[in-house]
């Protein structure tokens, strides 16, 4: 037995059962049927289409790549061929049974509609098309295993960014046609009024795959040439990129329309919270899962302190109340720092878990409903001015969070490398050590409380200032929990992991609205993914990079002079 | 000069007395050891030293303070430095940083300071990272400062450990087993080092020790713990031939036999160790 599972032919068969279950699993949800609406290129494929030529494509290449390279050609060929057909199979027998037995009590997505889609339109007759399909689809993968990388990595980008185009289609021809003139024109040749045009689909498999052939092409003597270059002029190559990166945010929101600018902004506000909660989970150690507290607070004192509202206390302009407002946050920072002083790990997070939850539950009081609002909140906060300028919509708020964000993140790196930032570092990897170091465990946790909770007040501060108006529901646990995952996820402790973090987490859901039933279906299976597959985060910082990889780290640090050789500094 | 004095400090958990009233009194610029069967209490009593468990009856006397209701980083700043039986480096932390944090108490950086980076905040960074890179080399790690304190080999963790002690510029060294699980040719150079220590730094310093050829050879008084209590205090060679301490060792009724070479091979090393002293 142990010998049969040793075979390449049985864990193609696994990788077929898998990607048939996943296939299986797609149709059976529904998002099949609803993906199907929604045409990558127009009349030719639909994003559900996609999703069940990938999971057979993805059972061959997977099969074929596990099978490797030792082997011949042939061997290869034929675990592409049974994993994409087992894949098919499953798919098979659903039909099969589907149109034996009524399924629709227990799965209502089994209908005939979808029965006629996986059968290409042959209804229960052609239930052997998924099975052939699939070993089709399998063949094809293990022969693009079989190509050179040389060809392969293009031809696969260049799908990929037919893909990606196709997916954002809607985004990006709103965005052109919001210019009339080439701009529209483009629009109109690119996309069509659902997904990509015939033509468009080609152009970007064209630029995607040709840039990507240009790259590997001349990306050595690009490298080379940057590095034979005088200083002084990879000083001013430093410099103009800097400069155009400047000059890309700044026209950024002006060229991409107001709900790309929303997106943007929420993403600064969450990347705002999750710098904050980096310095107290991710550099001190210190478990906040109430961390929507302070982001509450500071909201509500720009509330309170900006609305002509009825709730309003001192009509005051938003420069004067934000600071109010993280200097709250701050203060509230060492409040709740406090009482937790002596607990630990996950006893912290349970702790601290209760009071995002008590400042959630009084301001939606009704004690306090006279002064908060109660549930109804706190509304007409008037948008901030500078000068004569009215930052009136989110591509306004826009340079307040990204400028915000970047202050917060330059403050946050300074930090890290300071006497305080190692002191942190010491207590999330020995209390007791640090202590004993000379490092003050209340005042050293309690500026972590303070700083975490000042930034994320300037989160709440820009929040308050883009929706005009404050509720209590706003202020969930969610919040809270989605903070903590944009921190694993971009990996904890890491300053720019911060910003991937809240990219992946918080942009892409926002951008992908149309699909909001499944969006955090979607969310739920990339978190267990990453976990699985990327325990450190998308762009951990280098200790904890180390820390979880040690085999690889192992491999480059045997010769332990080559790693002390760059002097100590 | 007696730089640490303890009078009749006691600590209890629950019903069990793991120092029970120790007199204990160790002079300026002296290498001393405190040895004793597994549970004697030797590690609760640095324990009580260092802060860590706060001594429930008596005082302890550091240096003319008295220190026994002090918290550890007080303690730490007053001039006590400890390293831990077993190793207890900030693994996720390169060794640089780890020497770092031992300056902690030395540097006055505030957050605002390092936010702005004022002139005086970088100058002290410079001079910290410069200490760290001088205490590197005084234990022989040049050149791993960049390496992550988990991928250290072990020996090199041990000295890491000492370095970062010694950051915190210490009156008074607590070495607890610091040649635990190194090999008779690692425990003399450990031996050297830390005569150097004293020698050369004027470091004052306390051991643990379960070595008995490394404990004959270093120290100039050894004291004796056995339940909680002292049994035996004086030089090594008084501390051989005491026959409660053979008796706690080696059991009721052993101190007749006592085999020769228990004995022997410290005291072939033993004028060394006075000649040092």
């Amino acid at each position: 037995m142990s010998e049969l599972r040793q075979l390449p032919l049985w864990q193609s068969v696994k990788i077929g059962l898998l990607g048939g279950a996943v296939a299986l699993y797609l149709c059976l949800i529904g998002m099949i049927e609803v993906f199907g609406r929604s045409d990558i290129i127009e009349r030719v494929i639909s994003l559900g289409q996609v999703l069940l030529l990938l999971s057979g494509l993805g059972a061959g290449y997977l099969a074929a790549r596990r099978v490797g390279e030792p082997t011949d050609a042939l061997t290869i060929l034929s675990n592409g061929v049974v994993a994409g057909g087992i894949t098919g199979g499953l798919l098979t027998g659903l039909v099969i049974i589907g149109s034996m037995v009524n399924l629709r009590a227990v799965f209502i997505n089994a209908s005939p509609a979808l029965y006629t889609a996986l059968t290409l339109g042959a209804g229960p007759n052609g239930a052997w098309i998924p099975l052939v399909g699939g070993a089709a689809l399998g063949l094809l993968a293990a022969l693009f295993y079989l190509l050179p990388p040389r060809v392969r990595q293009p031809l696969m980008n260049g799908l990929l960014g037919v893909l990606l185009a196709g997916l954002f289609a809607g985004l990006l021809r709103v965005i052109l046609a919001a210019r009339p003139g080439w701009s529209a024109e483009l629009g109109r040749f690119l996309f069509a009024s659902e997904g990509l045009t015939l033509a468009g689909a080609s152009l970007f498999f064209i630029l995607a795959g040709g840039l990507t052939l240009l790259w590997s092409q001349s990306q050595a003597t690009v490298r080379e040439r940057i590095t034979r270059l005088p200083e002084a002029q990879r000083k001013t190559l430093r410099w103009t990129m800097l400069g155009l990166a400047v000059i890309l945010i700044l026209i950024l929101p002006q060229v991409s329309g107001a709900f790309i600018a929303q997106v943007i902004v929420l993403v600064g506000i969450f990347a705002l919270m999750g710098l904050g909660l980096n310095i107290t989970l991710g550099m001190a150690g210190l478990f906040d899962l109430g961390f929507v507290a302070f982001f509450a607070i500071s909201a509500y004192t720009v509330g309170l302190l900006t609305s002509t509202g009825e709730h309003g206390i001192a009509q005051w302009s938003w420069w004067a109340a934000a600071p109010v407002g993280v200097l709250l946050a701050m203060i509230a920072g060492a409040f709740f720092g406090l009482p937790v002083l002596g607990i630990r790990g996950d006893y912290l997070a349970i702790a601290t878990l209760g009071f995002g939850e008590i400042v959630r539950l009084l301001v939606g009081s009704d004690f306090l409903r006279p002064w908060l609002g109660g549930s109804f909140g706190i509304l007409a906060i008037p948008k901030p001015w500078i000068g004569n300028l009215e930052l009136a919509g989110p591509q306004q708020i826009y340079y307040l969070a990204v400028f915000g964000a970047m202050l917060v993140a330059f403050v946050a790196v300074r930090l890290r490398d300071s006497r305080l930032g190692r002191a942190w570092m010491a207590i999330r990897e020995d209390e007791d050590v640090a202590e004993a170091l000379g490092v003050n465990l209340v005042q050293t946790k309690l500026l972590a409380y303070m700083l975490g909770g000042a930034f994320a007040g300037l989160g709440g501060a820009i929040f308050a200032a883009l929706v005009g108006s404050i509720f209590p529901h706003s202020m969930n646990l969610l919040v809270s929990v989605n903070v903590v995952a944009l921190l694993i996820v971009g990996g904890m402790g890491s300053i720019p992991g911060v910003i991937v973090g809240a990219l992946a987490l918080i942009g892409l859901p926002e951008l992908f609205r149309e699909f909001a039933e499944y969006r955090y279906l979607l969310y739920g299976v990339a978190l267990i993914v990453m976990m699985l597959a990327k325990p450190e985060g998308l762009w951990p910082s280098a200790a904890i990079r180390r820390e979880l990889h040690t085999e690889e780290i192992n491999e480059v640090e045997t010769n332990p002079d080559s790693s002390g050789a760059v002097p100590a500094s | 000069m007696a730089i640490l004095t303890a009078k009749k400090v006691t600590k209890r958990f629950g019903g069990l007395v793991a120092v029970n009233a120790l007199d204990f009194t160790l002079e300026k610029q002296a290498i001393a050891s405190i040895i004793g069967p597994n549970g004697a209490g030797k590690t609760t009593f640095f324990n009580c030293i260092t802060g860590f468990n706060q001594a429930d009856e008596g005082e302890i006397i550091f240096d003319g303070v008295p220190i026994h209701r002090l918290r550890p980083d007080k303690i730490s700043h007053l001039g006590i430095s400890r390293t831990y039986q077993n190793i207890r480096l900030f693994p996720n932390m390169t060794a640089l940083e780890n020497i770092m944090v031992g300056l902690h108490a030395h540097l006055h950086a505030t957050w605002i300071g390092a936010v702005v980076r004022t002139p005086a905040t970088r100058a002290e960074e410079e001079r910290a990272h410069e200490e760290a890179r001088r205490l590197l080399r005084f234990v022989g790690l040049q050149g791993k400062g960049d390496v992550l304190a988990r991928n250290l080999p072990y020996g090199d963790q041990r000295r890491l450990e000492i370095a970062r002690a010694l950051a915190n510029k210490p009156k008074l060294l607590l070495l607890d087993e610091p040649t635990a699980g190194m090999n008779p040719t690692e425990s003399e150079e450990m031996v050297a080092f830390i005569r150097r220590l004293r020698d050369e730094l004027g470091i004052t310093i306390l051991l643990i020790e379960h070595h008995m050829r490394v404990v004959m050879s270093i120290s100039e008084r050894i004291t004796v713990l056995d339940y909680g209590e002292k049994i035996a205090e004086g030089t090594p060679r008084e501390i051989q031939t005491n026959p409660r301490v053979i008796e706690a060792y080696l059991g009721r009724g052993s101190a007749a036999d006592i085999p020769e070479q228990a004995v022997r091979p410290s005291v072939s090393t033993l004028p060394a160790s006075s000649a040092a002293g």
